[in-house]
């Protein structure tokens, strides 16, 4: 028997044939739609994985995407990244986090600006790298920006249990987690983005399972459809959409299937429990505070918290997007990157006026890499 | 373990000790050991000067160390300009400490490197610094080469001009990216560090209407087809089915989320050529061992000027950006 090769995990899945046959199923479809559907995709590596695909180009004028707030990088206010800075900034201080939050600038610098001036700030591979940081560390304040939606947060909370069972005495944690269902509440509550569909997060389903999405289908009548990261999950979830739409349905359904269950990671999701609680809210940036929208240690654990910790260094003063930037409308799904007059000018990868555009998730970002081709 | 002392940059015997033992001895040829101030060189035609400056994590890495890359490197840089190697320069900065016999290891596949395309050591310097003020040893290399065909330039591409990929990208910094993180991906992933001089002989040799050539160091092939499209204001198209990438690097970018495109490479280089001369191109670099997949991915078009466009096989399209400076994983 041949062994198991990375590349047969995802090369059906980019299947050249299989990917024109699903848009001309999808093109047929599309034609016993009335209106226009506009489809929000919540999490950013969807974003990404659209316009790097150039999934558009493939499908009807009638299917229009709106991208959502699922960056974790992209919703972060400017003030918790300036607290950031000022765990970097104290004494004897290691401050660790994940991906490109290294280079979001918060009010005045960013973590790249701080690492620039000496400070020491490591972006990780992965968040169990924090332990052996700690242990060859021992005179140092080795503190965790936990940042990410469902899908980091078992790392995090895997991370403080190793922590404790291993009596480390110089890991803390910034926690910083945000959740999914929430978000699309205070988007569809809000009223003003005209959303008939959801592709539903492709990992953070892994570890919440589809059954965090329940209600919406009912509440807003849109269907939502649990879609995987490849070309050929996200065009057949889309199939799945625009059926569900002629059929005139709005039901919860699992594209992803391979990896998705209505419960989830219910060992992941009982870590989780065990350490964090729902903070009271939460403000995530451009889009203002959404009760329970975030987690938090728990008290039991406020040994380890940074926040509380480290709380006479910590600023707490809100601060908003440049008055240019209209990241705040497009993380609620109401405008789009090339509606913003700084887009491409004044805002750009190397010099960013908005986290839309930081990231590599962010829908800014994906747009000035990819978009315009066709233009 | 011996290692490298303070003294033996100071200027006096232990100096003079690590000179002779080690750098003239694997370095060994006539001008160096004159030991003047400035080596003094005769070129009879126009000549290619170039310079790098080599860090890297970890010294040593499968399919090289820090020595081997610092003559490839310099060397590839005189032959993508069309020039043969000839005479190099090598600086040492040495954090105090640093083992000796991992030094002499570095000056052994420097010496060895060099003889892939006849190129010497003229002249070199050695600085040992204080622990902390470098991480363990810098290389800096300079070089000139005697050129032999005229007019490769990025300046050059125009319309209808094929793009040559010589081999499977992003190998190097798969390979690097797998030490420092530990990853056991695969046991046959080794860095592409080579020195390129002889397959660019061969090329010039054969008289072959060659327009640019760039090894994809770091930013790899976007970086360099983003410099080609700009300096020469074309659009380079690419099928992105055709760029080779091996089943290892291909996982490393999954598991990661990074693209193989950004990659750096250290022996590997990108030729654009005239359309009707790119079919003979191919039969002359397969003939090396370095360059035996080496492959069309594109050509020249005036679609958007100064872009790069990558093609898909389903009929998509998208631009392929300068790389952002530092890769950072994903997040989830």
């Amino acid at each position: 028997m041949s062994q198991l090769q990375l590349k047969d995990l995802y090369s059906g899945f980019r299947d050249p044939k299989t990917i024109k046959t699903l848009s001309q199923q999808i093109k047929q479809e599309a034609l016993k739609l009335n209106d226009r559907l506009n489809i929000m995709e919540v999490c950013g590596g969807h974003t990404h994985a659209i316009m790097k695909y150039g999934l558009p180009q493939l499908l009807p004028q009638s299917i229009n995407f709106i991208h959502g707030p699922g960056c974790p990088v992209c919703i972060m206010p400017k003030e918790r990244i300036d607290q950031a800075i000022a765990l970097a900034q104290m004494p004897d201080s290691i401050l660790l986090t994940l991906g490109d939050m290294i280079q979001v600038p918060g009010s005045q610098s960013s973590l790249a600006d701080m690492r620039a001036l000496g400070k020491e700030v490591r972006p990780l591979y992965t968040p169990l790298d924090a332990l052996k940081i700690a242990k060859e560390n021992p005179d140092k304040k080795v503190i965790f920006f936990a940042i990410g939606f469902e899908t980091t947060t078992p790392m995090t909370a895997a991370l403080i249990q190793t922590c404790i069972k291993q009596n480390i005495p110089n890991l803390f944690f910034h926690i910083n987690h945000v959740l999914v269902p929430p978000a699309i509440e205070a988007i569809m509550e809000d009223g003003k983005a005209d959303i008939d569909a959801f592709i539903g997060p492709s990992h953070v389903s892994v570890i919440s399972g589809a059954k965090i999405y329940a209600d919406i289908p009912n509440t807003y009548q849109t269907p939502v459809v649990v879609t995987g990261f490849e070309p050929v999950d996200i065009l057949e979830g889309i199939l799945m959409i625009v059926r569900q739409k002629v059929n005139k349905q709005s039901k919860l359904e699992i594209q992803y299937s391979r990896a998705v269950t209505l419960e989830g990671n219910v060992k992941a999701q009982k870590l989780i429990q065990k350490y964090m609680q729902a903070r009271e809210h939460f403000r995530w940036r451009g889009m203002g505070d959404i009760a329970h929208s975030a987690l938090e240690l728990k008290s039991d654990y406020a040994h380890l918290d940074a926040e509380k910790l480290f709380a006479d260094c910590l600023p707490h003063e809100a601060i908003d997007d440049h008055k240019l930037c209209i990241c705040g409308s497009i993380l609620k799904g109401l405008a789009k990157p090339q509606d913003c007059s700084v887009f491409g000018t004044a805002c750009k990868p190397e010099t960013p006026l908005g986290s839309c555009m930081v990231s590599s998730e962010g829908a800014c970002s994906a747009y000035y890499r990819y978009a315009g081709v066709m233009a | 373990m011996k290692t490298v002392q303070l003294s033996h940059g100071g200027g006096g015997q232990a100096s003079n000790t690590l000179i002779h033992e080690l750098f003239y001895k694997h370095f060994h040829n006539d001008i160096l050991i004159k030991a003047e101030d400035a080596a003094v060189l005769q070129v009879d035609k126009d000549i290619a000067f170039t310079t790098d400056s080599f860090t890297v994590t970890p010294l040593f890495f499968k399919g090289g160390d820090i020595g081997r890359l610092a003559i490839a490197g310099t060397v590839n840089d005189l032959a993508m300009m069309g020039s043969k190697p000839l005479y190099l320069s090598a600086s040492f900065i040495i954090e105090e400490g640093f083992s000796l016999d991992d030094l002499e290891k570095i000056v052994i596949s420097m010496a060895q490197e060099l003889k892939v395309s006849g190129t010497k050591i003229v002249c070199g310097d050695t600085k040992v610094v204080p622990r902390g003020s470098v991480d363990k040893l810098f290389i800096n290399t300079a070089g000139i080469g005697a050129i032999q065909q005229k007019n490769i330039s990025a300046m050059n591409i125009s319309e209808g001009d094929t793009i040559i990929v010589s081999r499977d990208i992003g190998c190097h910094e798969a390979t690097l990216l797998m030490t420092r993180e530990e990853l056991e991906v695969s046991a046959h992933l080794q860095s592409d560090c080579h020195t390129l001089w002889p397959a660019i002989e061969a090329l010039i040799k054969a008289k072959l209407p060659i327009k640019a050539m760039r090894d994809a160091t770091r930013g790899g092939l976007a970086a360099v087809l983003n410099e080609w499209a700009i300096s020469s204001e074309v659009c380079i198209e690419i099928d992105e089915s055709k760029v080779p990438i091996c089943d290892e690097v291909q996982g490393i970018c999954e598991i990661f989320g990074f693209n193989a495109l950004e990659f750096a490479n250290e022996g590997t280089f990108i030729l654009a050529i005239k359309e009707n001369s790119a079919q003979e191109a191919l039969e002359i670099l397969r003939k090396f061992d370095f360059c035996k997949e080496a492959t069309v991915i594109g050509k020249a078009t005036q679609k958007r000027p100064q872009k790069v466009i990558v093609n898909s096989e389903y009929g998509s399209s998208r631009f392929l950006d300068l790389p952002k400076g530092e890769l950072l994983p994903r997040i989830c």
